[in-house]
C-alpha cells in the first residue's frame, strides 16, 4: 500500500520528474501526428493508385497487344472463378498531345488509353475522378452541354477554384467557332480592302476542318495488311468501291470529304488528365489551357511493324483528376473502339480487335496475390504479364513504407533520449530520498518493495507523459487543418501547398493499433529507464541510508 | 540483571566489523546483553563505542559477523532478508535521533506507514479503518490529536519525535529501540519525550532499549549498560552508581 501512496505523493511533489516526461509527451505526440499524417498520405496515395489501376492488370508485353479479348476474358473467368466481378479491355500506347494556345502549339508526351466507357468505371474508381457529374455516373465521350464542376468535387471546400469550367462544353465550343468565324471574316475584309490575294486564305481547309484522318488510317491499314489479306488490300485500294461485308470500318467511317460544322459536331471525344492542360496559380485557382469543347491533335503509333505515327483530331469532353500528378499529367482516355480502329488493331478478316491489357476487378476481400498466381500459371509468362495494382506501384508503396519505418525509428529515439532523462532524474531522486528509503526499510519494507516504489513511479510518469502525449497528439492529428490554417494566418507563409500535393487538406488517419503501440513503447521506456535507479534504491543498506544526510 | 523474568532480547558474543579498503574497524568485539520483559535499559558510551551499531543489529537493520541474537528465545540473526523485514515490521519499533519521518506524508500517515508496509492494497482497504483508529488513539495519547493532517515540516521537534514514537508503537512491537531520541531536542522537550518513554514502560510494560551519551537521560532507565571499545564495560562506575541511586529514588517515590 505504501508504494502506491508514495508514488502518488512523489508524482505530486516532484515537478522536476514531471519536467523529464515532457519529452516523453512531445515524443508520443509527434509520433502520433506523424503516423497519422503519413498514414493519411499513404492511404490517399493508395486510393489514387488503386482508383486508376484495377485490382489485377492482365497485359501483353507487345504494344500491338493480343487478339480476341473476349476469349481471354472467358479464360480468365474460367481460371479465377468467382473471385472476378468485372473485366474491361484497354489499349494503352505512348502518344503526343498537341494543342494550340494563343496561336502557339504546345506538345505533351502522354499515355493514350483506350477504354470501354460502359465497363471501365466498373473495375476501378475511374468515374469518380471526372469533372462532369453526368460523366461520374456514366462516362460518355459525347461533349456535354455545360454543367461541369467549378468546385473540386473531391475536396471539402466550397470555394470555386475552377471558374473557367463554368461555360465549358457546347457553349464554349459554339463561342470559339463563332469567334474564329468573326476573326476570319475580319481577315477576309482586310484582305479585300488591301486587294492582295492570299492563296492560303482561299484554301478550303481554312473555312472548316475536314475529316481526313480516317483516310490516313485506312491507307496505313491497307499497307500493313496487304500481304495478309489481298481482299482487304483491294478494298482499301479503291475507296470509291461499295462497302465490303468483310470491312467493318465502312460503317464506322463518317462521310468522307464532307466538311463538318464544328459548332454542332465534335470529333472523337477524349478525357485528358487535368494536369496536362491546366496549372494552378498562387491564389489556388486552376487555369486551363484547354477546355472541354476545344479540339486537340494526338499523334500515336499504329499497330504493326514498324509502327507509323499517325495524327488525328479529338475533342476534349471532360477532365480526369486522380490527384496523382504522375497520372494526371500523363493519361489521356479515348474510346477503345476508335483507338483500335485508328491504330489498325482490328483484323480485317475475322473482325476481331486486339487489346493491350485487360483490367480485372476482384470481389471484396479476394486474395489478390493468389488470383494473380493462378492466372500466371494459366497464361504463359513470355506472352502475358499479370500483376496486382500493388505490384505496379510496388517501388512507390515500398518507399512510403520505408519512409514511415525510418521516421518511426527516429522519433522513437526521441523517446529513448527522454528515457535517459528519466534515468538521470530518477538517480537524483533516489539519492535525495536515500534517508526515506532507509526509514522505510527500518519499518520493514522489503528491497523489492522499495524498488517497486521507483518502478511504479516510472510507470506513473510514463502513463502521465504518454497520456498527455496521446491527448496532445490526437488533438493535433484531428485538427491538423485548423492548426495549419492558424499557422498560415500567423506567419503569412503557405505551410501546405495544395498545388504540390493536389490535396486540399492534410490527410490524417489515426490507427488505434499504432497509437497503442506508441503508448506501450513510451511507457515501456519510462519503466525501463527507472529499473536501474530502482535497483539502486532496493540495494541501499538501511543503516547507511539512515545515516545519509 | 534479572534472571527470573524471561529475556526478550538475548545477545551473546556479538561481533561486528566495518571494512573500508584495507583497514578493518572492529566496532563490536563480543557484546553480551540481555533485556528482560518490561525492562527499560539505557546503553551509554562514547561516540564510536558501538552502541548505535548494537541497536541496529538488534533492530535487524544490519547483520552481525559473529555471535547470536535471540528474540523471545528464537535466533534472529542469519535469517533471510524477507524474514528480517517481516520481524522488523512486527516485533521491533525504532525511534531515531532525527525523527526520520517521511516528509511527503502527514502525521497520521507517518504513523500508519508501518501498517501500510505490512499490508497489500486489498488487505489495507479491509483493515484501514481499524488501523486509522489505532493510530489516531496513539497520537491523541501523545497530545497530537489536533495535528493529524500536518506534514512533518509543520511540526516542532518534540512533536515530530512523538509522532515517531507513535509510529514505532502502532505495530505493537515486543521491544522499542530508541537511538538518542532526545539528542536533537532542547532540555525541556527532551524531558517530555523521556517522560513519555517512562510512562510507556510503566503503564504498558513496554520493553525499551535507549541508546544515549547523556548520563542524565540514561539515569531515567531501570538499568544502565556501558559500552566501551566494543565491549560491555562491567566495571562499576560513578555513573552506574548514580543511575542506580536515581532508580532507587524513583522506585521509592513510585
Amino acid at each position: 500500500m505504501y508504494k502506491l501512496l508514495l508514488c502518488w505523493r512523489y508524482l505530486r511533489t516532484r515537478w522536476i520528474a514531471l519536467a523529464s516526461i515532457v519529452s516523453v509527451t512531445l515524443g508520443v505526440a509527434t509520433m502520433i501526428v506523424v503516423n497519422a499524417v503519413m498514414a493519411g498520405f499513404s492511404y490517399e496515395m493508395q486510393t489514387r493508385i488503386h482508383g486508376i489501376l484495377s485490382d489485377l492488370v492482365f497485359e501483353s508485353h507487345s504494344l500491338s497487344g493480343f487478339q480476341d479479348p473476349q476469349w481471354h476474358m472467358d479464360e480468365i473467368k474460367r481460371a479465377a472463378g468467382d473471385d472476378i466481378v468485372g473485366m474491361t479491355p484497354t489499349v494503352a500506347v505512348p502518344a503526343m498531345l498537341n494543342f494550340q494556345v494563343r496561336g502557339q502549339w504546345i506538345t505533351r508526351q502522354i499515355m493514350l488509353i483506350g477504354i470501354d466507357e460502359t465497363t471501365h468505371a466498373k473495375v476501378s474508381d475511374f468515374g469518380r475522378y471526372l469533372q462532369h457529374p453526368g460523366n461520374r455516373g456514366q462516362l460518355s465521350f459525347a461533349l456535354r452541354d455545360g454543367g461541369y464542376d467549378t468546385i473540386d468535387s473531391q475536396s471539402d471546400t466550397k470555394a470555386v477554384t475552377r471558374p473557367a469550367l463554368e461555360g465549358a462544353g457546347w457553349p464554349h465550343r459554339r463561342m470559339r467557332v463563332e469567334r474564329e468565324r468573326v476573326w476570319r471574316e475580319k481577315l477576309e475584309a482586310d484582305r479585300r480592302a488591301g486587294g492582295a490575294a492570299d492563296p492560303a486564305a482561299t484554301d478550303p481547309a481554312a473555312s472548316g476542318p475536314s475529316r481526313s484522318v480516317d483516310q490516313q488510317v485506312d491507307a496505313v491499314l491497307a499497307a500493313t495488311t496487304t500481304d495478309a489479306s489481298p481482299v482487304a488490300a483491294e478494298a482499301a485500294a479503291d475507296p470509291a468501291a461499295p462497302p465490303a461485308t468483310a470491312d467493318p470500318f465502312r460503317q464506322a467511317r463518317p462521310e468522307e470529304g464532307t466538311k463538318m460544322d464544328p459548332a454542332r459536331e465534335q470529333f472523337t471525344g477524349i478525357v485528358p488528365g487535368l494536369g496536362l492542360a491546366s496549372f494552378r496559380d498562387n491564389a489556388g485557382t486552376d487555369r486551363f489551357l484547354v477546355l472541354p469543347g476545344d479540339d486537340v491533335k494526338i499523334t500515336f503509333p499504329t499497330s504493326g511493324t514498324p509502327p507509323k505515327a499517325v495524327s488525328d483530331t479529338f475533342t476534349v469532353v471532360d477532365f480526369y483528376e486522380s490527384k496523382m500528378s504522375e497520372y494526371d499529367s500523363n493519361f489521356v482516355f479515348v474510346p477503345i473502339a476508335a483507338l483500335q480502329r485508328m491504330r489498325g488493331m482490328i483484323d480485317p478478316q475475322s473482325g476481331l480487335a486486339s487489346v493491350n491489357s485487360i483490367q480485372i476487378k476482384l470481389r471484396e476481400g479476394a486474395d489478390l496475390d493468389r488470383v494473380r498466381d493462378t492466372l500466371r500459371k494459366v497464361f504463359p509468362a513470355d506472352l502475358y504479364a499479370v500483376s496486382t495494382w500493388r505490384d505496379k506501384q510496388g517501388p512507390l508503396l515500398a518507399a512510403v513504407d520505408m519512409e514511415m519505418s525510418v521516421l518511426n525509428i527516429l522519433l522513437f529515439l526521441i523517446i529513448a533520449v527522454a528515457g535517459f532523462g528519466i534515468l538521470a532524474i530518477f538517480f537524483m531522486i533516489v539519492v535525495e530520498k536515500t534517508r526515506d528509503i532507509g526509514i522505510l526499510k527500518s519499518l520493514g519494507a522489503s528491497a523489492g518493495g522499495i524498488g517497486g516504489i521507483f518502478l511504479g513511479y516510472g510507470l506513473f510518469l510514463g502513463i502521465v507523459g504518454a497520456g498527455a502525449g496521446l491527448a496532445l497528439g490526437l488533438s493535433i492529428a484531428w485538427n491538423i487543418n485548423t492548426i495549419r490554417a492558424g499557422v498560415e494566418w500567423c506567419t503569412g507563409e503557405r505551410v501546405f501547398d495544395p498545388s504540390i500535393y493536389y490535396f486540399y487538406r492534410i490527410p490524417s488517419i489515426v490507427h488505434p493499433f499504432t497509437v497503442l503501440w506508441i503508448i506501450v513503447g513510451a511507457v515501456g521506456i519510462a519503466v525501463g529507464s527507472s529499473v536501474l535507479p530502482a535497483l539502486r534504491a532496493a540495494r541501499l543498506h538501511p543503516v547507511e541510508a539512515l545515516r545519509h544526510d | 540483571m534479572t534472571e527470573t523474568s524471561p529475556a526478550i532480547l538475548r545477545v551473546r558474543d556479538l561481533r561486528k566489523n566495518y571494512r573500508s579498503g584495507e583497514t578493518t574497524l572492529e566496532v563490536l568485539r563480543g557484546v553480551d546483553f540481555d533485556l528482560a520483559a518490561g525492562e527499560f535499559v539505557s546503553i551509554v558510551g562514547q561516540s564510536g563505542s558501538g552502541k548505535s551499531t548494537l541497536l541496529h543489529l538488534m533492530g535487524l537493520l544490519d547483520a552481525a559477523d559473529a555471535g547470536s541474537i535471540e528474540l523471545d528465545g528464537t535466533r534472529i540473526d542469519g535469517l533471510s532478508s524477507a524474514r528480517r523485514d517481516r520481524l522488523r515490521n512486527t516485533c521491533v519499533g525504532m525511534v531515531f535521533q532525527s525523527y526520520h519521518l517521511l516528509p511527503e506524508l502527514d502525521a497520521l500517515e507517518n504513523v500508519l506507514a508501518p501498517l501500510m508496509v505490512r499490508y497489500g492494497v486489498l488487505e489495507w482497504l479491509r483493515v484501514r479503518h481499524q488501523a486509522r483508529d489505532t493510530a489516531r488513539a496513539l497520537l491523541d495519547r501523545f497530545g497530537l490529536g489536533s495535528r493529524l493532517r500536518h506534514k512533518p515540516r509543520q511540526l516542532s521537534g518534540g512533536e515530530m519525535q512523538r509522532v515517531a514514537i507513535a509510529r514505532a508503537l502502532v505495530t505493537r512491537p515486543r521491544v522499542l529501540l530508541a537511538d538518542e531520541p532526545t539528542g536533537n531536542l532542547d532540555e525541556a522537550t527532551g524531558a517530555g519525550i523521556l517522560e513519555t518513554l517512562c510512562e510507556l514502560n510503566h503503564a504498558d510494560g513496554l520493553s525499551i532499549v535507549l541508546v544515549t551519551h547523556d548520563a542524565a537521560v540514561a539515569r531515567r532507565a531501570d538499568r544502565i549498560v556501558r559500552l566501551a571499545a566494543g565491549r560491555v564495560d562491567d566495571a562499576p562506575q560513578a555513573l552506574d552508581q548514580s543511575a542506580h541511586a536515581g532508580q532507587a529514588a524513583r522506585r521509592k517515590a513510585g
